[in-house]
């Protein structure tokens, strides 16, 4: 047998929930994240669940898992491989071995390997019996059979009982963790709390799980993650779409406008749209509009007409939007479009990641229509870049792309509640003298952006469209050279926008000979590479990444230059290469890219990086 | 905020709806006295002039914006109803009205058109029907009758074409009218009627083009002809037409049928725009030369529910009953921890 890689000593753990799509996973995880925000940790989690709705039972297709890093530091990624899987069926043991580290821990239900079911994940023996697990620490839970000893006397029917059985896992895992139980006993009783009998059918499983744990001595020593150092605040879990659905809430109420959102279904942005249309409680005008167009240009209309206004989608329906996004440009109209990334092109692969669509906000449009381009870098941070998406939008009255993906989407890491002071205020610009000063495409002398006056506001009315404007008065016109020098305000109106962004800040070596460039959903686990790295030695290294992609932060060039060679590691094909290629030609770009519709490994980056310093 | 202030401002006049924008249609062109209508209208209806709203897409009829002097949008081909809709929903305040033309509307922006019909929001929608792309100079249209030459049908169209009415009612308009171009009267008063409906008014004006479909509703609209060619429905009215005000309507089996009478209106059917049920409603929009007049007037106008308001109820009731005051409140809520 190998060495149990799990130590009383060790600074943080991957845990992998991971049973039927029925078997409440997702829940199990969730539970055992806030169990470990709980205990100071620092987390990142991912969900990795079956694209169809009702996947046949048992079958490896049908496995759903929730992966989780937890430590004692800081944690940017829901890691590589996993020292601790919980397999709930045969398929989710198939489905999952292959990234159990060795010397890792199985907690199999062992009543669910049943012959039915071990034909269904395609073993010919059972695996728990058979030897083939040697080189793991393998713990025989008979989860459903004492689940049901635990909640006979509730007088639940045989189904009901059955399905707690997760929650005799989730206990088994807080054992295993010396974690307490109540604070995990007052998250049932807040989730389940209009139903009395279910939050007493959890917490018996928990404890029976727990007990479990405790009598057999299945586990030699009590492990302890140790609270990680984070700032002081109050925390919660958050996923990217949350994230940014809240971002804009916050962006709406710092500014005193209202929030119009107008989208159209697609996987993976919906979670965004859900979300708002649930927040109408907090006055969310959300529109679920016949299509992608009509979801754009309802925005336009909305912010037209005076509200902070949003469109949410992903690639397929960025693309659709297109025409209209270009309307925003020349009408110069404040608007937030969030891509959900997923990969690509056409319906490629719709549940996975991907951050191919760089090229299609930078450019995806007809005529000369720059636009600003950011992107989040985690779960949480989705909030402020969404903020900031808004903030930018309204203050500079132009259309923004927010950049995100299915990784961060679905992702969680705990997020610190924003505090009094945190976020920037919103300022309107609106011009504020009598309207017989005002022209509608007057400008601002230091930004260039036009004011945003709106219906309502008396004695502004003016039309805007999608034809060319004279400059100033905004009156159509052709006039050869008015359009070019309409098209350049356009671009300088952008480019001014550097000015307000925050500079680059490099990790590592600040010159030398290898700078590591990401941007977006990359950051945990190229960040996490170059530090360990970093730690093992290495001082060769400087890592910088990218949020703001047009325009790009003041100090790209200087950063740039201090190093010998710059490796740009992102999941396309090479798209933010050859954008600094372009912007900033005479360097030595690299590149690694990984197209597989998952993150990258920080293995993967690390190896890179090695490889790349030994050329 | 954007709030309605309504009676505070001085009485409008149309002057006041006259941009300083030099229109530039056509002469002859049908659009002036649509343009000269809705400035008209608009002068009489009871909001401030900062809250009207004037949205249209591509194509002739869409450059109307320009010379109106309201809050405008002229966005681009076929969205105009969705601009429209997201402005709407934005600011329940505003007079909205969008301006847009048998190809803008039912090719390229029909998605939008039969969604707008069916979700009722208080917009307004006037059609300017000339029954080919003017702006883009002569391709078929969706309304094109079949038989016309066109740049895209030299031999003739050979497509069936939509009939505006028939696809708004079919997908729900609570409101269709239709009214000739050069029936200023006809006009303003379905303008101002659409104003009063609370929901989508759509409005089918049946528009000459000077230059490529010239004279192509003259049977229906001409001075000659149109007493007998038209019908004008007044609710509560009986449906009678022609020259001698001798021709009424009935029915016979499940058809209408036209039939003369020499005293009162001898059985001719009452019109009723109210009538819920829209199988009357879409017999009269299908009528068409020779066999029955083409009906004008107001043919539908029923209540219902009105997405613009339903929505902003809702918020209302659901802040009432939310505890959360602001986005912190929200941000609390659930599962949180503190580190010290």
């Amino acid at each position: 047998m190998t060495e149990n890689i799990l130590t009383p000593e060790m600074r943080k753990v991957v845990v992998r929930f991971s049973g039927d799509s029925g078997d409440g996973m997702q829940l199990t995880g969730d539970m055992f994240s806030q169990s470990s925000g709980i205990a100071g940790n620092d987390l990142t989690t991912i969900p990795d669940f079956p694209a169809e709705i009702r996947a046949p039972q048992g079958t490896i297709g049908g496995v759903s898992s929730f992966q989780i890093q937890i430590g004692g530091t800081e944690i940017y990624t829901p890691g590589d491989s996993v020292d601790v899987l919980v397999a709930m069926n045969p398929a989710a043991l198939a489905a999952n071995l292959p990234i159990l580290k060795p010397g890792g821990t199985i907690i199999a239900d062992v009543d669910a390997f049943t012959s039915k079911n071990l034909k269904k994940a395609d073993y010919d023996s059972n695996p728990l019996e058979d030897g083939s697990l040697d080189e793991f620490h393998v713990i025989l839970a008979p989860a459903t059979s004492l689940t049901k000893e635990a909640l006979k006397h509730l007088g639940l029917d045989m189904q009901a009982m059955t399905r707690s059985k997760n929650m005799f896992a989730l206990g088994v895992v807080l054992y295993m963790f010396s974690r307490p139980l109540e604070n995990t006993i007052r998250f049932i009783e807040n989730k389940f709390g209009h139903k009395p009998l279910l939050v007493e059918a959890n917490k018996h499983a928990i404890e029976a799980g727990y007990n479990f744990a405790e009598s057999t001595e299945v586990f030699g020593r009590a492990i302890v993650i140790p609270p990680a150092r984070l700032p002081k605040g109050t925390y919660r879990n958050i996923d990217g779409n949350t994230a940014i659905a809240w971002g804009l809430l916050a962006a709406a109420e710092n500014s005193g406008k209202k929030l119009s959102l107008s989208s159209y279904p697609i996987t993976p942005a919906s979670e965004i749209l859900h979300e708002l249309s649930a927040r109408k409680d907090m006055g969310a005008i959300v529109f679920q509009a016949e299509d992608e167009i009509a979801a754009v240009c309802a925005a336009i209309g909305a912010a037209f007409s005076g509200n902070l206004s949003a469109t949410t989608t992903s690639g397929p329906g960025a693309s659709l939007k297109s025409e209209a996004i270009g309307l925003a440009v020349i009408a110069e109209l404040p608007l937030v479009i969030v891509n959900v990334q997923r990969a690509g092109p056409s319906t490629g692969l719709p549940t996975k990641t991907e951050q191919s669509d760089l090229n299609q906000a930078l450019y995806g449009r007809h005529g000369d229509a720059p636009i600003v381009v950011m992107a989040a870098s985690s779960p949480d941070d989705c909030f402020y870049y969404s903020y900031e998406a808004a903030r930018i939008a309204i203050e500079h009255v132009t259309p923004v792309i927010l950049l995100s993906d299915t990784y961060l989407a679905s992702g969680t890491s705990p997020w610190r509640l924003p505090e009094n002071g945190d976020l920037e205020d919103i300022k309107i610009p609106k011009f504020e003298e009598d309207s017989e000063e005002w022209e509608p495409f007057m400008r601002d002398p230091e930004y260039l952006n036009r004011y945003w006056m709106s219906p309502g506001d008396k004695g502004f009315e003016h039309r805007n469209g999608g034809l060319e404007k004279k400059e100033n008065t905004g009156n159509l016109t052709y006039e050869p050279l008015n359009h070019e020098k309409m098209t350049k305000i356009r671009a300088e109106k952008i480019e001014r926008i550097a000015k307000r962004l925050p500079g680059l800040k490099v990790t590592g070596s600040q010159s030398g000979k290898l700078l590591v460039v990401g941007w977006g959903s990359t950051f945990g686990s190229i960040n996490t590479a170059v530090t360990e790295l970093i730690e093992e030695g290495e001082e060769q290294v400087g890592f910088v990444h990218f949020n703001y992609i047009n325009p790009l932060p003041e100090n790209t060039g200087e950063v740039l230059e201090k190093f010998d060679k710059i490796l740009v590691c992102e999941l396309n094909n090479g798209q933010f290469v050859n954008y600094l290629r372009t912007k900033f030609p005479g360097y030595q770009y690299l590149q690694f890219n990984k197209i597989q519709g998952q993150p990258f490994f920080t293995s993967e980056i690390k190896a890179e990086i090695i490889n790349t310093l030994s050329k | 905020m954007q709030t309605a202030v309504e009676n505070t401002s001085p009485e409008l006049t149309k002057k006041d709806f006259v941009s300083d924008q030099a229109v530039r249609w056509c002469p002859g062109c049908g659009d002036y006295m649509i343009l000269a209508m809705m400035q008209k209208a608009f002068a009489q209806m009871d909001n401030a002039k900062e809250n009207f709203l004037s949205v249209s897409g591509i194509g002739c009829s869409s450059r109307i914006t320009y010379y109106l002097d309201t809050y405008g949008v002229h966005s681009i081909h076929g969205r105009a109803i969705a601009v429209a809709t997201g402005a709407k929903l934005a600011n329940p305040d505003l007079n909205v009205w969008v301006f847009t033309g048998d190809g803008d509307c039912m090719a390229i922006g029909g998605n939008h058109f039969i969604h707008a019909c069916r979700r009722n929001a208080d917009l307004n929608i006037i059609i300017f029907n000339n029954k080919i792309y003017g702006m883009t100079k002569g391709q078929s249209s969706p309304t094109t009758p079949e038989g016309l030459k066109t740049k895209t049908a030299p031999e003739g169209s050979h497509e069936n074409p939509f009939n505006i009415g028939e696809v708004a009612i079919g997908a729900g308009a609570t409101f269709f009218a239709r009214v000739p171009d050069n029936n200023p009267k006809l006009l303003e008063d379905i303008m101002m009627q659409a104003y009063q409906h609370k929901g989508t008014s759509v409005i089918e004006v049946l528009q000459n083009c000077v230059i490529f479909t010239d004279g192509i509703h003259e049977q229906i609209t001409g001075r000659e002809t149109k007493d007998d060619n038209q019908v004008l429905l007044q609710h509560g009215k009986p449906m009678i037409f022609g020259k001698e005000q001798n021709i009424g309507l009935k029915l016979n089996g499940m058809r209408l049928e036209k039939f003369t009478f020499d005293n009162g209106t001898d059985g001719s059917l009452i019109h009723d725009e109210e009538e819920k049920d829209p199988a009357m409603h879409l017999a009269l929009t299908r009528m068409q030369l020779p066999e029955h007049p083409v009906a004008m007037g107001v043919i539908r106008k029923v209540d219902a529910q009105n997405y613009s308001e339903n929505i902003h109820r809702v918020i209302e009731a659901e802040k009432k009953k939310s505890s959360f005051k602001n986005v912190k409140d929200l941000f609390k809520s659930g599962n949180t921890w503190e580190i010290t």
